[in-house]
This record gives structure tokens, C-alpha cells and sequence, in this order.
């Protein structure tokens, strides 16, 4: 009984998801190409698994229904078995030819979107800077000289390259339907490259745990014509007020505001932490264009760990 | 208690030979336990902020004396082992307080060495650098400083009931700590100080 | 600080109950063992215990309480995410509760709960009269006990962690969690460590060294091997949390910047350290499990374990695995293609000694003699359940996609998958099937299936939906969330699959009073007509556990010696060495308790005072002169005749 439901509704599962129904969940429903690469790869990935699982759940369903002891007579006595070389090189072969298939797949999408977007390799990016501050997301437009908090507008068909890092807790920003998460942290900076195939308003949210004011730390993805956010961009740089260093400090220690929209960025006085070394603070220009120091710190880290 | 004759004392009967091979895995742990201060000195070694680097505070001396010591004191800890084989209480004791010694000098240059530190104004706050030093440092000496409690411990043991089955299984034993120590201890020195010297 | 910071007066209601409940439980203790002058009997044979079944049953005894505080944690966090915008607890509240949920699950439930299984078992399974170092195994277990009672006492005290299990930094730092909630967590944590270190270097010595006669590597049973492989894990994994925990406690209370923002410091660090110890940890609490369902299946199907020896290779292909694949915990750090690929191939491979298993279990089930009993049915239901955990897994696995299901309900419900089903049920079946082992009469079968389709139906009603909601981008931890997403309805189904998992629960510990009032003892010593050498001795075990010790020819042997009418030996019997009873354990994790209890606070000369004390502690114990005692031929002979003759 329980094993029939459980297979129906893996199945039922599928099935919703592959028909792509009207309420299609939100990460199968990408609206950019990496969205969409991610949500391929993981329609990939639950067909093999619904395929083992199905595997096992046949060998699994015959073995009870025939050797239960009611059935087999009161004399009947299991013979004894050691193994057999054959089968366990099967079950042995056959998973490691999943796993690399498997594994070629992850290293392909995985390059694939953390570049840029398909489709887009010629455009240069748009930047924008998204920093997190309990409880809030700050965008920083570096090209345009503006800035707003928990609300950012992009162009459609353009790529956009988010730079994050954070003034606290570690955060991961994450625009389901525009492209996988990736953590902001203060000490440097991270990317994620996307694009927005349409016109539209979507979720953005921070997925890490950080605190009392987790729940609420969502933001707004709107992507927009190229027309209107040009538009967008130059109505905040003749409206907007400027963001002194005094008011982000303020803006920094509030719990929660509301959309803020400034014709300046925080960037000028409090820069993002690309290229520090040694924790301490960076004063050459030069400096700062160098790759974040990430990579380098993460490999440092890995030896030591495997010298272990 | 079956006593097996043809086995050394230490390993004379069952129960002593559960413990060494018990104090064997733990040791497994002690060097799990110091690979992963070491993996995070290493981690942290180049992060000292506004704080200074491993050139700027690592002097010399202190730190060979430190090592000459700790080196003899494990060979002098083989010698009383060895004494203690041969059945010579007197001499097995001799070489543990030796040890012991050579353990509290040590730990008291070690002890100096950090007041140096800290006199230079390099605390255990002041950077991360600084921080995995000290701990790992630190761990070192805390072990160290076990080990005389330990040790004296034994040795007053041996002292009251002789070399017995019990007293030359915590002897021994208790080399093997040391032994180890030492070993950290080698590690640190080329490692840490060595290498902290040499980088430029 | 000051009197309303120490007890959490917040005048929550709810709060308040718990801390209510809390005191009259304690109260309603002291006075029931006053009452019925049971402080004696109590000191001399549980406080003072060094006999591996006692500690195993006060083990397996705190695991079921914790698994009750942590069930509870789960049901308020169920309810609270039933509905959107629902009241029942505030953020605060949440956070606490989520984070204690992890912790206590994991280490003060899971771990114990194994251990103690581990503790019954193990040295009956190899035919020893105990563990290697039986004093140390009951230091052991009151440190256990120790950091499970100071972690449980935050609640009322000063306030719970509230920065997850795994505590990241920066959050997990002072400027964040200002409380002393994530000392208690670092400083408890620390104490239960030392004593799980411990078992793991106690049990490793008991089964290399200790097996009875014969038993050569390829003849020990499937659960030893498991436990074997799983204590050499915890030997190598543990100390990487000591120093993780000692780190943060530095941190946050000495102000070292290992963690920090500035000077230096490297929050990521942390993460890493964590997860060293934290995946190796997760096959510590599931290996076992691997090899209490072999156990049972190959009992209950009446066969031997199909594929044994590569059901050993594919276990300690697993555990060498465990050691290589802790950045996939967090593939979003941004460590580039190149890291994450490798952390993926490692993760996906451990899917391979895996699906071995999975298979060899069902080709035992091939041509057998399925009988459905408790355990048998928590076994069986644990393959197909444990299969989606597993595939789940390798979803996850892979880096790409897991940046859309990183954080998410869809992580979530993948690792209730693995361990409710691995874990919990394992333990589950290992208490119905061990359990007239101790006891010497069978829990209930009928109020046992009943409970166990309570809680398998339960358990997928209550995380299945997650996956949905995963995939539909609800992340875990949210104390709330709004109507517009529409997570409320799947988020209810799992609210009412979990109030079912509590109803299984009740009725699993209804059985065990019901059992214990009206089952009928069991005279054999071997209910289940089960194979391997702990069903060999009187069921409950005399203390020194097999008057004769066992000759071992063969794997099963004792299986194979019923079925030819053999003794297992014919040694005339002899006197048996046992160790002495100490209180010095319990004090001296009463010290440590006292000592951890005061260093989350800061009071740092009371704390080295105890400290102090623990050593003092040491030494004594070095000091002291205890060579045991032996039980004496004509006692044995006796004690044999009372449990109703000689035993194979």
C-alpha cells in the first residue's frame, strides 16, 4: 500500500512537473538562461533518479510479494547465498556509469552558468553591486551613479553581472527564476551573471539564514525594457536625493526599510571588499581591480585541510 | 590478573596491552586534533590586518633553546625507558625527572616567549594570524604542561609500589605522550617558525 | 549580569509552560525516589554502573527524551509554518527552536541512541564480558549526559542557541548573537564530544582486540563491522569539532579573530571546519544504522547477508568518502568550477558502495522467508524510503543544480529522507528487536505495527511536500511567510503528517509500558530464532554476559550451531574477572557540568575551580588501586540454574 502511494506520487510529482501545469513551480519556471540551464539539468536529474527508483522499487516489490514466509510452506528452508561476482559487478558498473554521466553534466552546467549567459557572450554586462545589511538588500548601479534598497530594476536581454559581498552575516542572494544562489560575505566578493529573457517581476530573496529579520529578507527582481529602465535610470538621477556616508551608516543600522531609490552610490565611500589581502583595509586604486581574492583563498584553505 | 613473563613488563598482561593500543588510537585523535590547528595556522597565517607578521615577531633563540630542550627531554624519556626495562628503578626515575625537567624549562621559555609577544604588543586579539598562533601555540604548551602533572604523577607511583605491570604500563605510556609532543613539536619548528622566517 | 537576564522571564506563555513542566518533572523525580527509597538502588546500580548494558540503557533511556524535546521542537516549528502569518512563535522563538531541533537530534538523540545500541550489543555480538575500558565508558556516557543537560538547560537559562546547527560566522559571532545562547552550544557540545571521542577509542580497542575466539575479521557480524568502521570515523572526525567548538568559544569569549569581519579573521573558515566534522558525522549516525538493517533482514528473511564482503568494502568506501566531500555544504561560497566539480564527482561517488548495499539487502530478501515483525517492517520500509533519500541526494549533489535547491525545503526534506528512514528507523527496529535481549520479553507486536504505520505513512506525509516547496522556492528557517506564495497548503499537509509522526511516538512509548505490564516473559533467550551471538547467552544477560566464552568458527556460527544441535563451547567454567563499580564518573562529569555551566557565563574563577576539580578527579583515578573482582565458579553455576540451565 505505502509503497504504491509513495511511487504514485514520485510519479504524480513528475508528471506535474514535466506538464508544466498552470501553477509551474518557480524553479522550474526559469525566465533567463541560466534559470534555464539549472532547470533543465534538474528535469535531467529526477528522470535517472525516477528511473532507479524504479528499478529498485520493481526488484523491491517482487522480492516481498514472493518470499514472504506465508506463502513459502512451513519446510521451506532459504538457501544459504555468498554473493555473486556477476550481479555485484552490474550494480557496481551501472551506478558508476550514472555517476559519470552524471558528473560530465554538473561540470558542464556548472562552467556554463558561472559565465555569462548563453546567448549574450558578446555584451559587455551590466554591474550591479548587491551588499546585504541585516535586514536589507542594497543595489549599487556603478555605471549609472545610482542606488536602492530591496528593489532593483534591470534591462531584459542584457546580461547582468551581480557583484554581492555583506556587511554582516553571511546572506545568499537568489533570484530562483533568473539564476542559482550564491552566498554574499564581508570579506569578498562573489558573482553571479544572468540575464532576463522577458519583461517581469520577480522574487528575489537571501536564502542564508541571518538572523530575526530572515523571514522578510526578500526583494524585488524587476526586469524591464531596455526603454523603460533607461527611462527608470535617468528619472532617479534627476529625482532621487543623493546617499550621504551619514545616512547609509543610518540606513545600515536599520532593521528594516522600506524601497529607498538614491541618485549616488555607497560605493564611493564604502567600497565593496574586491581585492583586499590580509584583511587589511585597501587604499590603492590599482588594488581594487584585481580579482577578488576568493579563489585564492579558498585553494590556500583546501591544502591545508588536505594536509590532514 | 595472568601475568605473561616473556613480554615486556608494560605488556605483561591483558589489560595493559588494551590500554597501549587504546593510547595508540588516541593518539590517532591528538594528531587529528593538531592537523586541524595546523590546517587553520596555515589558513591564517598571511591574515595578520593591521597587526604583525610571523618575521616581524619570530626571534630565534628562545625558539632553539625551546626546541633543544624538548628534544632531549625525549631522549632522555628512551633512557628511562629503557632503565625501566632493565629493571632499574633508580635510574628510570633518574631520567623521567630529567625529563621533566628539561619539560618545565621548556614551557617556562615558552611562557617568556609569550610575554614577549605580548609586550610587543602581538595579543592573541590583535589578528587572526595571531590567534591561530597562539592557539596552536597554545595547545602545545597546555599538553606540555599535562604531561608534568602526568609525569609526576607516575613518578611518585613507581616511587611507592616499584616497577609493576601497572606502574610500567602508565610509564610507558606516558613516553609515548611525550614522544608525541615532541613530534608536534617538530612540526611546529619547521613549519611555523621556519617557514614564517623564511617567507619573504 | 543581572537576575532577569540569567532565567528568560520574557513572560511568553509558552515558555513559561516549559519552564513549569520542567521543575515539576524535576521535583516529581526527587520526590518519587524518596518517596520510594530508591536513591541507594539508584546510586549502586545505574549512577555507579560500569557494565556496558546498564550505560547502554541509560543511553538509549536520555536519547528518548531528547528524541521527546526535539519531537516537540519539530511540532511547534510545523505548526508555526501550517498556516502563513501564523502567531505561534515569534522569530526569536523560531530560530531557538530550529536550532536546538538540529542539535539535540543529531547529537543528544541520533548519536546516543546509536551508542547505546552500539553499547548493549557490540560486546555480546563479539562474545566479550565488556567493553576494553569499562570505567572510561561510563566517563563516556556522563559526559554525555553532562552536555546534553547543559545544552537542554539554555531553554530556561540564560537563553537556546539561535544561529542554526551549524552556527555559521559571522552570525554565530558576539556582535550577532549577543546571548550566551551559542556558548552554551559551544561549551556543551565540547563535553558530549570528549565523551563520544572517548566511546569512539574504547570501542575501536573492544573490537580489535576482544572478540571471542575465531571471530576473524570476515566472520564478524554486519553490525560490528559497521560500528567498528563507524568509531574509527568518530576517532578522526571528533577532534576536528574540538577545535572547531574551542575556536569559537576563543571567539566569542576571549575575542581571538579566527571567525572575524576584521583583522584578519576568515568566516568561512568556519563553515569548513564545521563540515569536516559534520558530513563524517552523518554516516556516523548512519553506518550503524546500515548495520542494524542487516542484522534484521538477514534474520527475518531467514538468510544469510547476501554480497558480505562487499557489503564491507562498500562501508569503508563510504567512510574514507565522508572525509572528501564537505564543501558540497556549500557550493554558493563561489569557489569557482573547478572546487565545486571535484566536491561533486566525491559527493555522487559515495551514491555507488550505496546503491551496493541497497542492492545486496534486496538479494538477501531473494528466495527467503519473509516474516513481518516490527523490526523486520521499519527495515523494509527503510529501502525504498532510504532510496529516495539517496537519489535525492545525488540531485543535490551536483553543484549546479544545487545552487537552486541550496537552503531550501527541497535540502530539507532530502536529509529527513536519509536520516528518519536510515537513522531513526534503524534505531527504532534495533529497540524492538534488541529489546527482549535486555529485558528478557518482547515489546508488542500489535501496538508495534501499529505505531510503525502511524509513522512511516506520517513521515512522507510530513516531508514529502517539502521537495515541492523546494522546488517551488521556500527556503528553510523562515519562521513565516506570506499568503501570496502560496505555500500554505502543502506546508498544512506536512503540519498534519508531522502531528502523526508525534501520535506513532506516543504510541511507540505506550507499547514499551503496555509491555512491560502485560507481555509475556520470554524463557529462550531467543525470541526471534535470530543468528548471531548475542542471542547465544540468557536473555536478560548476566553481568558477565557469557558464563563460557564462545569458539567461533564460522560467520553465524551461533546460528549454525543451533541448527546442528553444537555448543558453542564446552570449557568447564572458570572465575570471571569484572571491574568495580565507581561514582567517580558521575562526579566527575558533575564537575564538568558545573565547570561549562560557568564558562558560558563567563564566571571564570568558579569555572577553573571546577576545572581544577577535574583534574583532581584524574589524579585520584590514577592513583587509585582497583583491580576489580572475580565472580566465582560455584556463582556462575548458580547464576546459570536461576536463568534456567546452561546456554549453548
Amino acid at each position: 500500500m505505502k509503497k504504491k502511494w509513495l511511487l504514485l506520487s514520485a510519479i504524480f510529482t513528475i508528471a506535474t512537473v514535466l506538464a508544466g501545469c498552470e501553477n509551474r513551480l518557480m524553479i522550474l519556471d526559469p525566465k533567463g538562461p541560466q534559470a534555464k540551464t539549472l532547470s533543465d539539468t534538474i528535469i535531467l536529474s529526477i528522470i535517472v533518479m525516477a528511473g532507479i527508483l524504479f528499478v529498485v522499487y520493481v526488484l523491491y516489490a517482487f522480492m516481498l510479494v514472493k518470499y514472504r514466509a506465508s506463502k513459502m510452506g512451513d519446510d521451506y528452508e532459504p538457501p544459504h547465498e555468498h554473493g555473486s561476482k556477476t550481479l555485484e559487478i552490474i550494480w557496481t558498473v551501472i551506478p558508476i556509469i550514472i555517476v559519470v554521466f552524471l558528473s560530465v553534466v554538473t561540470v558542464q552546467t556548472t562552467s556554463e552558468v558561472e559565465s555569462k549567459p548563453l546567448g549574450y557572450e558578446d555584451q559587455e554586462p551590466l554591474v550591479i553591486y548587491a551588499s546585504s545589511s541585516n535586514w536589507k538588500w542594497h543595489f549599487s548601479y556603478p555605471e549609472e551613479g545610482i542606488e536602492t534598497v530591496n528593489y532593483v530594476n534591470m534591462p531584459v536581454d542584457r546580461p547582468v553581472e551581480f557583484r554581492l559581498y555583506s556587511y554582516g552575516p553571511i546572506t545568499s542572494f537568489w533570484i530562483p527564476q533568473l539564476a542559482g544562489q550564491k552566498y554574499a560575505m564581508s570579506a569578498h566578493v562573489t558573482k553571479i551573471n544572468m540575464a532576463a529573457d522577458v519583461p517581469g517581476s520577480f522574487m528575489g530573496r537571501n536564502s542564508n539564514f541571518n538572523g530575526q529579520g530572515y523571514a522578510q529578507m526578500e526583494f524585488e527582481a524587476q526586469a524591464m525594457t531596455p526603454a523603460d529602465y533607461e527611462e527608470w535610470v535617468n528619472d532617479v538621477k534627476t529625482t532621487a536625493p543623493e546617499l550621504s556616508e551619514a545616512e547609509f551608516d543610518e540606513l545600515l543600522e536599520t532593521d528594516f526599510v522600506g524601497r529607498q531609490t538614491y541618485s549616488s552610490t555607497h560605493l564611493e565611500f564604502s567600497p565593496a571588499p574586491e581585492g583586499q589581502h590580509h584583511g587589511a583595509p585597501v587604499s590603492d586604486e590599482e588594488e581594487m581591480k584585481t580579482a577578488p581574492s576568493s579563489e585564492t583563498d579558498h585553494f590556500n584553505h583546501k591544502d591545508a585541510e588536505e594536509a590532514e | 590478573m595472568k601475568i605473561d613473563e616473556s613480554l615486556p613488563l608494560e605488556y605483561s598482561t591483558e589489560e595493559n596491552r588494551l590500554k597501549i593500543l587504546g593510547f595508540w588510537i588516541f593518539l590517532g585523535a591528538e594528531i587529528a586534533l593538531f592537523s586541524t590547528l595546523f590546517a587553520v595556522y596555515f589558513t591564517l597565517e598571511n591574515r595578520f590586518g593591521t597587526g604583525p607578521s610571523a618575521q616581524e615577531i619570530f626571534h630565534m633563540p628562545p625558539v632553539m633553546i625551546e626546541t633543544i630542550l624538548l628534544l632531549t627531554s625525549s631522549f632522555t624519556i628512551g633512557l628511562g625507558i629503557h632503565a625501566m626495562r632493565l629493571g632499574l628503578k633508580k635510574a628510570m626515575m633518574t631520567f623521567f625527572v630529567i625529563t621533566l625537567m628539561l619539560g618545565l624549562g621548556f614551557l617556562g621559555v615558552e611562557i617568556y616567549e609569550f610575554v614577549t609577544y605580548v609586550n610587543e604588543g602581538a595579543t592573541i586579539q590583535t589578528s587572526a594570524f595571531l590567534s591561530a598562533l597562539m592557539t596552536l601555540l597554545g595547545t602545545h604548551g597546555l599538553h606540555v604542561t599535562f604531561g608534568l602533572f602526568w609525569g609526576t604523577a607516575i613518578l611518585l607511583q613507581v616511587r611507592k609500589r616499584g616497577l609493576t605491570p601497572e606502574t610500567a604500563n602508565k610509564s610507558f605510556i606516558f613516553s609515548l605522550y611525550w614522544h608525541f609532543l615532541d613530534v608536534v613539536w617538530i612540526f611546529i619548528f619547521s613549519f611555523v617558525y621556519l617557514k614564517g622566517l623564511m617567507v619573504l | 549580569m543581572k537576575w532577569d537576564e540569567f532565567f528568560v522571564f520574557t513572560g511568553d506563555p509558552m515558555l513559561f509552560a516549559a519552564m513549569i513542566s520542567i521543575i515539576v518533572g524535576a521535583i516529581s523525580i526527587v520526590v518519587g525516589l524518596t518517596y520510594f527509597k530508591k536513591w541507594a538502588y539508584l546510586w549502586r546500580e545505574w549512577l555507579t554502573t560500569v557494565d556496558h548494558k546498564k550505560i547502554g540503557v541509560m543511553y538509549i533511556l536520555v536519547a528518548l527524551i531528547m528524541l521527546f524535546r526535539g519531537g516537540v521542537d519539530a511540532l511547534l516549528m510545523r505548526g508555526q509554518t501550517a498556516m502563513p502569518e501564523n502567531g505561534l512563535l515569534n522569530a526569536q522563538h523560531y530560530n531557538e527552536i530550529f536550532t536546538t531541533h538540529g542539535v539535540i537530534m543529531i547529537l543528544f538523540m541520533a548519536m546516543p541512541f546509536i551508542i547505546g545500541l552500539m553499547n548493549v550489543i557490540i560486546p555480546l555480538q563479539i562474545g566479550a564480558r565488556d567493553v576494553a575500558f569499562p570505567r572510561l565508558n561510563s566517563v563516556s556516557f556522563w559526559l554525555f549526559a553532562a552536555g546534553a543537560g547543559l545544552f537542554n538547560i539554555s531553554f530556561i537559562i540564560g537563553g537556546s542557541p539561535d544561529a542554526g546547527w551549524s552556527a555559521y560566522f559571522p552570525l554565530a559571532s558576539l556582535e550577532f548573537s549577543p546571548t550566551v545562547g551559542n556558548n552554551y552550544y559551544a561549551l556543551s557540545l565540547q563535553i558530549a564530544g570528549l565523551g563520544t571521542l572517548m566511546t569512539g577509542i574504547n570501542f575501536v580497542v573492544t573490537i580489535l582486540k576482544m572478540r571471542a575466539p575465531g571471530m576473524t575479521w570476515m566472520k564478524m557480524p554486519m553490525f560490528t563491522w559497521s560500528v567498528l568502521i563507524t568509531n574509527v570515523i568518530i576517532v578522526f572526525a571528533f577532534p576536528v569539532l574540538t577545535v572547531a567548538l574551542a575556536l569559537m568559544t576563543m571567539d566569542r569569549q576571549f575575542g581571538t579573530k579566527f571567525f572575524a569581519m576584521q583583522d584578519g579573521g576568515m568566516d568561512m573558515l568556519w563553515a569548513n571546519l564545521f563540515w569536516v566534522w559534520g558530513h563524517p558525522e552523518v554516516y556516523i549516525v548512519i553506518l550503524p544504522a546500515f548495520g542494524i538493517f542487516s542484522e534484521i533482514i538477514s534474520t527475518f528473511a531467514r538468510k544469510n547477508l547476501y554480497g558480505y564482503k562487499s557489503m564491507v568494502v562498500s562501508m569503508v568506501a563510504i567512510s574514507l568518502l565522508s572525509f572528501v566531500v564537505w564543501a558540497h555544504h556549500f557550493y554558493t561560497m563561489g569557489h569557482g568550477v573547478m572546487v565545486n566539480s571535484i566536491f561533486s564527482i566525491s559527493t555522487m561517488a559515495i551514491a555507488v558502495p550505496t546503491g551496493v548495499k541497497i542492492f545486496n539487502w534486496l538479494l538477501t530478501l531473494h528466495k527467503g522467508k519473509i516474516s513481518f515483525t516490527t523490526p523486520m517492517l521499519y527495515s523494509l520500509a527503510f529501502i525504498p524510503i532510504f532510496t529516495i533519500g539517496g537519489v535525492t541526494g545525488v540531485m543535490l549533489a551536483m553543484a549546479s543544480a544545487d545552487y537552486q535547491y541550496h537552503n531550501t525545503m527541497f535540502l530539507v526534506a532530502h536529509f529527513h529522507y536519509v536520516l528518519i528512514p536510515g537513522t531513526v528507523f534503524a534505531v527504532i527496529a534495533g529497540f524492538h528487536f534488541w529489546f527482549p535481549k535486555v529485558f528478557g520479553f518482547r515489546l508488542n507486536e500489535k501496538l508495534g505495527k501499529l505505531g510503525f504505520w502511524f509513522i512511516t505513512i506520517s513521515f512522507n506525509v510530513a516531508f514529502f511536500p517539502l521537495f515541492i516547496l523546494g522546488l517551488n522556492g521556500m527556503t528553510r528557517r523562515m519562521y513565516t511567510y506570506s499568503e501570496s506564495t502560496g505555500y500554505g497548503p502543502l506546508n498544512m499537509l506536512s503540519f498534519i503528517g508531522a502531528v502523526g509522526l508525534g501520535i506513532g511516538f506516543i504510541i511507540l512509548v505506550y507499547n514499551i509500558y503496555w509491555s512491560i505490564r502485560y507481555s509475556p516473559r520470554d524463557e529462550d533467550g531467543d525470541p526471534w530464532d535470530a543468528r548471531s551471538l548475542e542471542w547465544a547467552t540468557h536473555s536478560p544477560v548476566p553481568v558477565y554476559n557469557f558464563a563460557r566464552v564462545p569458539k567461533i568458527n564460522e560467520l553465524d556460527a551461533f546460528w549454525f550451531a543451533k541448527k546442528n544441535n553444537r555448543m558453542l563451547s564446552d570449557d568447564p567454567y572458570e572465575p570471571i574477572h569484572m571491574p568495580s563499580n565507581s561514582g567517580m564518573p558521575f562526579l566527575m562529569s558533575g564537575a564538568f557540568f558545573a565547570a561549562g555551566f560557568c564558562a558560558v557565563f563567563s564566571w571564570w574563577i568558579p569555572a577553573i575551580i571546577f576545572t581544577i576539580a577535574i583534574f583532581v578527579f584524574m589524579a585520584l583515578r590514577s592513583f587509585e588501586q582497583d583491580h576489580g573482582y572475580y565472580i566465582s565458579v560455584e556463582e556462575i553455576e548458580r547464576t546459570e540454574r536461576e536463568l534456567g540451565g546452561d546456554k549453548k
